[in-house]
């Protein structure tokens, strides 16, 4: 990056280093880092969605949606996370594929499942086998962001539904004597008052997605751990300019350390939030703020 | 081949007895129960022993980060944050490069970066910290009365640690604790998946699993089997811990001796 960097040979050590993680390969590491906010700015509102939808189902006076929203927040308990996620990123692709391939190819009477194969035309293929490397990569993004979305969407839809049980009956029923109606209730009354008692859950739940950021790279995703990975490897001088001995150690834990950070600053600022909401709220939290208050 | 002899050499394969090479190809229902059922034998094994090491250790930081001495406190605080505020999967991959690092200098630390000691001691500092937490949790809400009823009777120091507060502790911990524990036994899964290598192929059962995956091409068949194995696990884990439950619970009236309810919320 810097002129100086031409013959890293004759540098100090510390120039040499400026030029180490400046060069072109650092650069995809830094932006691996942005993959993992990207992740968990799209990840987050989605499973928020899904776990809301999740919940309302599990509330519904329709037996059939009830058990799918319960059977959806029931499966993730019993089961580990991560086999979720390498069964989803699988069962995704070949469900896309699947069904590009029922409309795409009508005429096709091969069986799919053949043996150990799973054949699907070649205009079905996900991405088309002509497509460029990006398209390939953006869409293991994308598989990899739904999965989470679903499994993370599970946690969420549990959580909510037991802020929306805590919600006072006493509120429900008052509602119900003005002449609500449920779908009132519902989007007046409870959905407002619910985020309170469902904070704590949510905010757990953020601090556990941060923490499972790094099982993208279980997803085939080049996320920071697989950079973290190479980057640290060592390096001869045959193949780099800049050859050093086995820093994947130090890469790994350079990562702790962002890690720390993230979840530090996330605790801080949802303490913040706690207490914004807990403003009014006929909770201890608020009776608290209330008193600091007026005293 | 039938199912008997395909357990019979598969079924301690993950240890490495029996048969040698993995089936390759015609994968037969039996062969993925086996040996997704034989990978579980790691799974108790860690879960079960990073438990009983990590629970004397959680009591201690417990206390260390209740205590008034700033000297116990801080050390305690701090371990707890760092192993709560990162992912247990980072924490694997630094592990194993530290342990690899230290072999090269020292070659008694050989047995560190196999999986059955140097995971064994990442999960043992996770579980600690994270039960650490709880406790402590449970700690300072142990009843007043509890504490001047021990003083009444003279009790103090270590008498009245062990016979007061370490049970109360406990049994206001308990349902807490279990849903760590069950956690403890899922982040199991992560080991083979992180740095550490599954020597000879033998792994544990999300190992077997992704395996069967990826040569089948079809998900739809070993991961429901896996997830038999550890709902399976789930509860014998919360039959016996609510076995446990009981008996820290048993002096008090029926009425209070609430059920304990196992509403797994997420503890991590």
């Amino acid at each position: 990056m810097f002129s100086y960097c031409a013959d890293p040979d004759t540098l100090g050590t510390l120039r040499w280093f400026s030029c180490y993680l400046t060069n072109g390969v650092h650069f995809s590491f830094y932006l691996s880092f942005l993959k993992v906010l990207g992740l968990l700015a799209v990840t987050a509102p989605v499973a928020l969605a899904f776990g809301f939808m999740g919940a309302m189902a599990a509330r519904s006076h329709f037996p059939p949606l009830s058990w799918l929203g319960k059977g959806y927040i029931a499966i993730v308990r019993g089961v580990p996370d991560i086999a979720f996620f390498l069964f989803f990123v699988i069962a995704l692709d070949q469900a896309f594929e699947w069904t590009r391939h029922k409309i795409l190819c009508p005429e096709w009477t091969d069986p799919i499942r053949q043996g150990n194969d799973f054949i699907v035309c070649q205009a079905a293929k996900l991405p088309l086998g002509t497509a460029p490397e990006w398209v390939h990569e953006t869409y293991g993004f994308f598989l990899a962001i739904i999965t989470f979305s679903i499994v993370f969407g599970a946690f969420a839809a549990n959580v909510l539904f037991g802020g929306m049980r805590a919600v006072p009956h006493a509120q429900l029923e008052t509602a119900e004597a003005y002449g609500m109606s449920r779908r009132q209730t519902f989007w007046r009354i409870l959905v407002p008052q619910m985020w309170v008692y469902a904070l704590p859950g949510l905010s757990n739940l953020w601090m556990v997605l941060i923490k499972a950021t790094p099982l993208l790279f279980l997803l085939g995703i080049e996320d920071i751990v697989y950079w973290a990975r190479e980057l640290g490897g060592t390096k001869t001088s045959k193949f780099t300019q800049y050859p050093h001995g086995d820093w994947r150690m130090w890469y790994f834990l350079f990562l702790l350390v962002f890690y720390l950070g993230m979840t530090r600053v996330s605790e801080i600022g949802l303490e913040k939030l706690m207490r914004k909401l807990s403003h009014g709220q006929a909770t201890s939290g608020g009776e608290l703020l209330r008193k600091e208050t007026t005293a | 081949m039938s199912c008997l002899q395909t357990i019979h050499d598969y079924g301690l394969r993950s240890l490495g007895i029996g048969e040698r090479l993995l089936p390759k190809n015609d994968f037969t229902l039996c062969e993925q129960f086996t040996l997704i059922g034989s990978g579980m034998i790691w799974n108790v094994y860690f879960g079960i022993m990073a438990l009983a090491t990590g629970f004397l250790f959680a009591t201690a930081l417990a206390v260390g980060k209740a205590s008034q001495n700033k000297w116990l406190r801080k050390p305690s605080e701090w371990f707890i944050f760092l192993f709560r505020g990162s992912p247990l999967f980072i924490q694997f991959f630094f592990a194993y490069f530290f342990f690899l690092s230290l072999k090269k200098s020292y070659p008694m630390f050989d047995a560190f970066t196999s999986a059955w000691l140097g995971a064994l001691i990442v999960l043992f500092l996770n579980t600690a910290a994270y039960s650490g937490e709880i406790f402590y949790g449970a700690l300072r809400s142990i009843p007043k009365g509890d504490i001047e009823a021990a003083d009444a009777y003279g009790m103090s120091g270590w008498a009245r640690f062990r016979r007061i507060v370490w049970p109360t502790m406990l049994r206001l911990a308990w349902p807490a604790y279990t849903n760590e524990a069950i956690f403890l036994f899922h982040a199991t899964t992560l080991v083979f998946f992180s740095a550490f290598p599954a020597w000879q192929q033998r792994g544990d059962a999300l190992y077997y699993a992704s395996y069967f995956a990826d040569k089948t091409f079809n998900p739809f068949v070993p991961y429901p089997i896996l997830a038999f194995y550890f709902i399976l696990l789930t509860l014998v884990i919360v039959w016996g811990f609510g076995m446990i439950n009981k008996r820290l619970n048993r002096h008090l009236p029926a009425a209070r001796q609430t059920k304990m309810r196992f509403r797994l919320n997420l503890a991590r």
